[in-house]
């Protein structure tokens, strides 16, 4: 038998939901039906509170505060839904966008890129930011896929899940602020790495066309990312 | 090592000091020994012993004596007197004639008065020794009540009992933030973990543009750090802490070095210590020049060997922190708070400063002001005191125009509120924070939108690239400066940079870039005029800012 689970009850949205006392705000929500747009978490990895876009208002707190990582409360009033809350939202979709050089006609993730999903969703019609245009490389020295540093907008979902699930940290962050960037090794070319073992983990993982595999066209490159949560679930059943 | 005999070696030091009536002391903190103070220091004991003086007068390299743009500084005790830039003997006459009137000649040139409201107005608890001790030698602070905080602490006092004088006391941290140093204290102390296992930090990564508190207190008295931070651990119930110092402050590591293996020799760090179950050790690790390792949850990744980018908070460093443990995290000065308040109750304390801010706090007073240096201050004191009494006014005959509190996270504080006490509401409620304590004072030759662009390139660069809005923010933020301060900006783009101020403040997930758009948002409220005059006439009031119109061909959307 499972020991006791302390429940919590709580409103998001106005809505009165339950909740176990280890469950984030986001879990709550996505169980309940409450949608709160997500770029930097993964289910399955751990989460770093990084994008900013899941940021709601809790009613005591003079802070906005990070869902995917902020634990439920007794009594927790949420609102994740507001024209604040959508404006912030909005702006920072167009700053990612403003950031790299994210050209979707001719992306290979075209139709499948969450990025380009969360634009359409939040709205957004142009970015009021100047383009940044920064002249980044791209690294296709690996044997089967491609970074391209123009699409990414340094989620670590790659960071993460080369760490915690695949075991080989290979993928880690180099630079500070706008010039940050995420490197293999010790910022080598991706096809000299010792440690990556290619399963291509970070390439599913990725949310935009940033990590792809080779030999696909605009539109073509789709991810799988079911393969985590079972993944996860397995190795905690083993434990 | 028990108290007595801590007081032992406090007796034989203190009658060691009195075998010789005369003493000279030559600041040996980094300002002045930029300026050659370790040869003025050589210079003068080599001219002692040529005058055959060895018995009557002795130099000692001392701390910072505070008023750091008249380096190197040299006083002559007991009588007091001081006398600044003192040139090392190969340049002139400057040490014969220091050495001259201490032999009974007429004073001379470079004699300061110490009745100046620079030195007279100071109210020194953290830098009560500083200028006056050995940093180098633990039997000098012993001498002067060193550790005896400690060790009546750890045999007389419980846990309970140190954090209830904190609490009284009401000590906030000093690091900027300001919160109250008995509530984070209790909190720690009550928190649970595995195996007990507890750590304190200190923070000393003292990062801001002209600051210089830390490092001056590390470097000047050294051992009242470490006292603080043992304190905090009996009262936490710690065992091992850490120093996270910046590498940029060689002087002050190998100082810090040198007093915890005095410390520990003593027996005043360690297993046991003064023959109680307290153990306390202290390790330091160096900042490799990140600023934003300055916030907490950065530190502290720093110090797990990780890369130092923040943590979401909560769960905060006193329930969670160093490798999950339960951790205390205070600034150099407010560690340097608490062996004087421990040693003279909580209720002392609180009497000095205003009702919410306790206590002194020490600036580091740079920019356009005649007396530069370090000084501590009641809080509650008045801007315009510490600009215009303490400061010696703007130089030149210029005009004062902004003074800037709190470094890159602080704001611009404006002449009409000079009258205004600085504590930390006050500094709120005008845009600015105490911040650790940078006071960067302007006159009328600095032009604002160039000051908040500064400050901005700054966060900038220093923004550790983690969260989006602080990286692409400031990034924005910084451009549109750029092109407000080349006159290529039209009056649109202030509007953008309005909402990318209130967007990056609320949406960043650390310190830095909540904070990093106050330089911009208290310029714009307070001199808004000098913006419009950019934009709308392409001219700069101050004229620091060449306006040559840009290409206009990335001008902002339309």
């Amino acid at each position: 038998m499972s020991p006791a689970v302390e429940i919590k009850t709580l409103q998001i949205d106005g809505k009165d939901v339950g909740a176990r006392a280890d469950q984030t705000i986001l879990e709550v929500a996505r169980e309940n039906g409450i949608d709160i747009p997500t770029l930097c978490h993964l289910d399955g990895l751990g989460d770093v509170g990084a994008c900013r876009l899941c940021l709601v208002e809790v009613k005591g707190s003079n802070k906005l505060l990070p869902a995917c990582v902020t634990r439920v409360q007794e009594g927790m009033e949420v609102t994740a839904h507001s024209p604040r809350l959508e404006s912030l939202r909005k702006i920072i979709v167009e700053m990612l966008f403003s950031e790299r050089n994210h050209v979707c006609s001719v992306c290979v993730s075209n139709g499948h890129c969450e990025l380009q999903a969360l634009a359409a969703s939040l709205g957004i019609t142009h970015v009021r930011v100047p383009y940044l245009n920064p002249k980044l490389q791209v690294d296709a020295t690996n044997r089967r896929f491609v970074i391209d540093h123009n699409r990414c907008v340094l989620c670590s979902r790659c960071v993460r899940v080369c760490d915690e699930i695949e075991g080989a940290h290979t993928w880690d962050h180099f630079g500070r602020g706008i010039d940050c960037r995420v490197i293999t090794d010790l910022n080598q070319p991706w096809g000299n790495s010792d440690s990556c073992t290619g399963c291509g983990k970070c390439v599913h993982v990725c949310p935009t066309g940033a990590l792809v595999e080779k030999g696909r066209a605009a539109g073509e490159m789709r991810k799988r990312q079911q393969f985590l949560p079972y993944l996860t679930l397995m190795r905690e059943g083993r434990q | 090592m028990t108290l007595d005999e801590l007081r032992e070696i406090a007796r034989i030091e203190r009658e060691k000091q009195q075998e010789v009536p005369r003493k000279i002391h030559v600041c040996m903190a980094a300002a002045c020994l930029s300026q050659h103070s370790d040869k003025v220091k050589a210079g003068l004991e080599a001219q002692i012993k040529e005058k055959g003086l060895e018995h009557s007068c002795k130099v000692k390299g001392v701390g910072c004596m505070g008023l750091c743009a008249a380096g190197p500084l040299v006083s002559v005790e007991p009588e007091g007197k001081l006398y600044q830039g003192v040139r090392p003997p190969e340049e002139g006459s400057d040490v014969a004639d220091i050495v001259g009137s201490v032999d009974g000649k007429p004073a001379n040139k470079l004699e300061l008065d110490p009745g100046l409201p620079f030195f007279k107005e100071q109210v020194k608890v953290v830098l009560e020794n500083s200028g006056k001790i050995d940093p180098e030698r633990i039997e000098d602070y012993i001498a002067a009540d060193g550790y005896e905080a400690l060790l009546t602490a750890l045999t007389s006092m419980t846990p309970l009992e140190i954090i209830e004088q904190v609490t009284k006391s009401g000590l906030r941290g000093r690091g900027g933030a300001g919160y109250p140093t008995g509530l984070k204290w209790s909190t720690v102390a009550k928190a649970r973990s595995q195996n007990n296992t507890k750590f304190v930090i200190c923070n000393a990564d003292e990062g801001d543009p002209g600051a210089f508190m830390d490092r001056s207190v590390l470097e000047s008295d050294p051992q009242r750090v470490l006292e603080g931070m043992a304190i905090a651990a009996y009262a936490v119930g710690a065992s091992q802490g850490y120093i996270y110092v910046r590498a940029e402050y060689p002087l002050a590591i190998k100082r810090l070095k040198t007093a915890i293996k005095q410390a520990e020799n003593l027996g005043l760090l360690g297993n046991n210590i003064c023959e109680t179950r307290f153990s306390f050790r202290i390790d330091i690790r160096l900042g490799a020049g990140a600023f934003v390792c300055g916030e907490e949850t950065a530190l502290i990744n720093s110090v797990e060997g990780k890369r130092g980018t923040p943590r979401p908070r909560p769960p905060y460093p006193a329930q969670e922190g160093l490798w999950g443990a339960p951790t205390l995290i205070n600034n150099v000065e407010t560690y340097a708070n608490i062996a004087p308040i421990v040693r003279k109750g909580g209720a002392w304390f609180a009497g000095i400063g205003t009702e919410k801010s306790k206590g002194t706090k020490v600036f580091a007073l740079a920019g356009r002001v005649q007396n530069t240096g370090l000084i501590e201050v009641p809080m509650g004191i008045k801007l315009r005191d510490i600009i215009f009494r303490l400061g010696g006014g703007i130089p030149d005959g210029r005009k004062f125009k902004a003074a800037q509190t709190g470094g890159p996270s602080g704001g611009c504080v404006p002449e009409q509120y000079l009258d205004m006490p600085v504590d930390y509401e006050s500094l709120a409620k005008v845009g600015s924070i105490m911040g650790s304590g940078g006071l960067i004072v302007m006159d009328d030759s600095s032009c604002m939108p160039d000051v908040a662009k500064y400050f901005m390139d700054f966060c900038r660069t220093e923004s550790c690239g983690k969260c989006a809005p602080c990286r692409v923010g400031t990034t924005h933020m910084y451009n549109l400066l750029e092109r407000i301060t080349s006159g290529a900006a039209a009056e649109k783009e202030l509007s953008l940079l309005e909402e990318l101020c209130s967007v990056v403040s609320q949406t960043s997930l650390c310190g830095l870039g909540q904070s990093a758009p106050n330089p911009v948002v208290t310029t714009l409220r307070y001199f808004r005029d000098e913006y419009l005059a950019h934009i709308g006439e392409k001219h700069c009031p101050a004229g620091v800012c060449k306006t040559k119109p840009l290409s206009r061909t990335t001008e902002v959307g339309k």
